[in-house]
């Protein structure tokens, strides 16, 4: 049995997202020490956007093709960088202003490889994850509307490398 | 033959509805599947150069085929992180 502290490897939650627990998911069956980085990524939310200010964030996500979305995106991770481990924890729902709404953990064994895959991931999930955010901001609210979603796509898989890399 | 439409976001808010469930004919792909629910709520059709879809929680292509029960979402350009 899992400890009660436990979070899956990849997973999406209403509450507020711990991230020394999506820390310790990336870097659970490391084994040894195997793991010598880890590197995070924090996104929270902003309190003005275009120039308006923001209220708060929903975020809304197709929850089982989303998780396929980060199983899909980890398993890139591990092609392009082997040995890297990576957790995924991304909130629905909403979101107050410096809320945390995705915490991603990329462990390896050395630190350029943790910070090139971190950065892979977040921008493969914001090209491909089914998830949506709302806008509630000082005079509206609207939907924020960014990449069309194609896991298949080569061309968008390279140009996330390349800001990975670069 | 029954399938189950999902669809989210903004292009939820122009259908009115998260989930709908149509007569499709046998044969019918994700293409097809599209283009009634389009006819439907003509609000929606200019979303399809713009739009990704899914077959039972994976990712498919238009020329997808449905078959009966099949859960089919349609998904507007993505905003997580």
């Amino acid at each position: 049995m899992l400890p009660e502290t436990s979070i899956p490897l990849l997973s999406i939650t209403a509450d507020a997202v711990d991230v020394q627990a999506v820390v310790r998911r990336a870097e659970d069956e490391a084994g040894a020490g195997r793991h010598g980085a880890v590197a995070v990524f924090i996104g929270n939310v902003r309190g003005e956007n275009l120039g308006r200010r923001v209220i708060e964030l929903q975020y809304e996500a197709y929850e089982p093709l989303a998780l396929n979305a980060f199983g899909i995106i980890a398993a890139e991770a591990g092609e392009t960088w082997p040995g890297v481990r990576i957790a995924v924890r991304h909130r629905v729902g909403r979101v107050a202003i410096g809320e945390a709404s995705i915490v991603i953990a990329a462990a390896s064994p050395h630190r350029a490889e943790a910070f090139q895959a971190c950065r892979y991931v977040i921008e493969r999930v914001k090209q491909i994850a089914p998830v949506w955010k709302r806008e509630i901001f000082d005079g509206g609210e609207a939907w924020i509307e960014g990449a069309t979603a194609d896991p298949f796509d080569t061309a968008a898989r390279r140009a996330a490398y390349e800001r990975a890399c670069r | 033959m029954p399938i189950t439409i999902l669809v989210f976001a903004k292009l939820r808010d122009l259908v009115g509805s998260p989930q709908l469930v149509r007569e499709v004919v046998a044969g019918s792909t994700v293409e097809d599947v599209w283009q009634a629910l389009a006819s439907e709520f003509p609000a929606a059709a200019p979303y399809r150069t713009a739009l990704s879809a899914a077959v039972n929680a994976g990712y498919a292509k238009f020329s997808t085929p449905v078959a009966e029960g099949d859960e089919v979402a349609f998904l507007p350009p993505v905003s997580g992180g």
